[in-house]
């Protein structure tokens, strides 16, 4: 029997591993762009910004617009509305915090936080369910707020979740008013 | 290829020499359909071949529709009335390819069943067991992708809220959905890719059915009885088995001709039984219908997803929801290995029989909880029924193969089949005993 020496660590040891990482990286590479592909194109990511005329939007009654392909609801809130969206103890929601991108992320859910600064009858929120993204109806559910239709979220008359599967709030988009009653929604260019 | 021994085949012509020592493909045929396979399968034992026709004709009946479909937003919707109105025969050739995706997921749920009944995924069918449900995962997945094509209401919705479901996701789920949707929503790139992949998961299909086929062709087909085919002498694997062609063949294709005529009877006079009205009203992101409802073979699924109305420990419950419904067809995968039963087939567990059919039971309750709107009391039968669905698999199973006192299966295939069939001898004696004028 002849015992070979299996000499380790040598030139040859080193080309072979350095070649099969060249080979992994440019594999790695290759497939990049395959997987990048499907991700939003330039012009989907160019609709980023709309102004909408909320005048004719009578006390009481919703506008919905489509941003971002998902639906906008633009709310002009009565009274009632208001204070009962206002007399909720934020701690006992289930999710506390306000879901505004034009505040502070950590903001709680008050009513304040979530209608437009302001213009407290106006409640521009996503209307995309934060369960699995149904669109929920109008002055419906317990609450007479929005209820999905599809795993019975309610939501209050703030687009607080009170009930159901949905862990959030409806999130409130990027949004200003440009004046008295244009809405801009999304960053301005 | 298998394990069983059996006769080689042998080119006779000098074309077959010629063709078999150049590439063995007349041998790999020969060997396919001559298998010795257990003589004493039941009618539980067809759903192999329903399925791989159901393929077969979802290919074919799928590839002449896609001539006459466009996938885009605005057109695609228009095309399917084009082809229902206007196609020659165009609106038989979608009922067929709608009514055939529900043949198909009937036929895998009934041989998922029997294979769960009879211990098919067992020691040693467990790669055979995986492939299969490989086969039933890319089933789906093509499925939920082909009905989005219509780009109806419930195309629309039911994309919405599935894709919805990766946004469960700590940190990266919104990534990851709008990676898949190809943007802030469900629209055109999300149309085109899942036609894209629509039409390519049949074909990943048809290769994992080739594996699923190799795979219990080496082992031996399992049998009611779960005893395997005895391979000492050749005497004996001729008493166990009889070759596939023709004796199952012909038994597969004349059980294929009595479920086509149902099949025919429905697309023919039903062919909307299965779908939803609502399907038949364009795609509107701005409009969720009032109760959005996957096709009914998600059903079961879908009341697991909605069962989970509250918090698991720090898991969310929309994250938990996701989870169980996955989770749910994640434990069938482990399924080789939650039996501790040393006994194969159910047909001698007496208290394996009773919690299976429970089992049964519950899959079917929970097919129609999934179907009824969110609410009292479907949520909680939904969360009784997942309760259940988890516990058979991870509490049962393990537990019934040790306080289990099986009865003893019978000696060998042969003795099962004489038991049940008599022998030929017997069987020709009545047949002329009860036709005594001849």
């Amino acid at each position: 029997m002849t015992h070979v020496e299996q000499p380790s660590g040598t030139r040859r040891d080193f080309l072979f591993v350095a070649t099969g990482a060249a080979g992994g990286v440019a594999t790695a590479a290759a497939v990049w762009p395959l997987i990048n592909q499907m991700n939003p194109s330039a012009d989907v990511q160019a609709l980023a910004s709309i102004q909408v005329d909320v005048s004719a939007v009578e006390e009481g009654s919703q506008l919905t617009v489509k941003f971002l392909g998902k639906p906008v609801f633009v709310r002009h809130r009565s009274a009632e509305e208001i204070s009962s969206a206002k007399d909720v103890d934020i701690d006992t929601l289930p999710d506390t915090l306000a879901r505004n991108p034009n505040l502070a992320a950590d903001a709680p859910a008050t009513d304040e936080n979530r209608a437009m600064p302001g213009a407290e009858q106006w409640l521009v929120m996503i209307g995309v369910c934060t369960h699995l993204g149904c669109v929920p109806l109008g002055e419906a559910g317990i609450y007479n707020g929005w209820f999905c239709p599809c795993h019975g979220s309610t939501y209050d008359t703030s687009g607080r979740i009170r009930s159901g599967p949905a862990p959030e709030n409806l999130h409130i988009p990027v949004v200003t008013f440009t004046s008295e009653t244009v809405l801009q929604l999304g960053a301005s260019a | 290829m298998s394990g069983i021994p059996h006769e080689p085949y042998e080119p006779k012509s000098r074309l077959e020499k010629w063709i078999e020592s150049r590439l063995p493909v007349l041998g790999l045929l020969h060997t396919t359909l001559f298998i010795p396979t257990p003589r004493n399968l039941n009618w539980m034992w067809i759903w192999g071949i329903v399925l791989t026709f159901c393929l077969a004709m979802q290919i074919a009946t799928g590839i002449v529709l896609v001539m006459h479909y466009t996938p885009n937003t605005s057109l695609a919707f228009a095309s399917v009335e084009h082809i229902m109105r206007d196609v020659n025969g165009g609106w038989a050739l979608r009922y067929v390819h709608a009514n055939g995706a529900s043949l198909f997921f009937l036929a895998v749920y009934c041989h998922i069943f029997r294979g769960i009944y009879y211990g098919s995924y067992k020691e040693p069918r467990e790669i055979t067991w995986i492939v299969g449900m490989l086969i039933y995962l890319c089933m789906m997945a093509t499925a939920f992708m082909g009905y989005v094509l219509p780009w109806g209401q419930m195309s629309f919705w039911g994309a919405t809220v599935i894709t919805g479901l990766f946004s469960a996701i700590p940190l990266i789920g919104l990534d990851i959905q709008t990676w898949l949707l190809g943007g802030p929503a469900v629209d055109n790139p999300t149309l085109t890719r899942f036609f894209s992949l629509h039409y390519l998961l049949p074909f990943v299909i048809a290769g994992l059915v080739i594996v699923h086929i190799w795979a219990f062709h080496t082992t031996g087909n399992n049998n009611p009885t779960g005893v395997p085919v005895r391979t000492g002498t050749k005497k004996e694997v001729d008493a166990d088995t009889l070759p596939f062609w023709p004796y199952f063949v012909i038994k597969d294709l004349f059980a294929l001709v009595f479920i086509l005529v149902v099949f025919a009877a429905i697309v023919g006079f039903m062919p909307n039984f299965l779908g939803h009205p609502d399907n038949y009203i364009e795609a509107d992101a701005l409009k969720t219908p009032a109760h959005i409802v996957p096709e009914w073979y998600f059903l079961p699924f879908y009341a697991m997803l909605r069962a989970i109305t509250f918090d698991i420990l720090w898991i969310n419950s929309k994250l938990a929801g996701v989870l169980t419904m996955f989770g749910s067809i994640a434990v069938l995968l482990f399924l080789p290995w939650l039996d501790t039963s040393r006994v194969r087939s159910g047909r001698y567990r007496p208290m394996f029989k009773v919690w299976f059919w429970i089992l049964v039971v519950d899959f079917v309750m929970l097919t129609w909880c999934g179907s009824q709107p969110p609410e009292q009391p479907f949520v909680i039968m939904s969360q009784l029924g997942t309760l259940y669905w988890f516990a058979f698999f991870l509490v049962v199973l393990p537990i019934l193969g040790i306080v289990e006192k099986p009865l003893a299966p019978p000696a060998s295939i042969e003795a099962d089949f004489r038991e049940h069939y008599g022998t030929g001898e017997d069987a020709m004696a009545r047949a002329a005993m009860s036709n005594p004028a001849e």
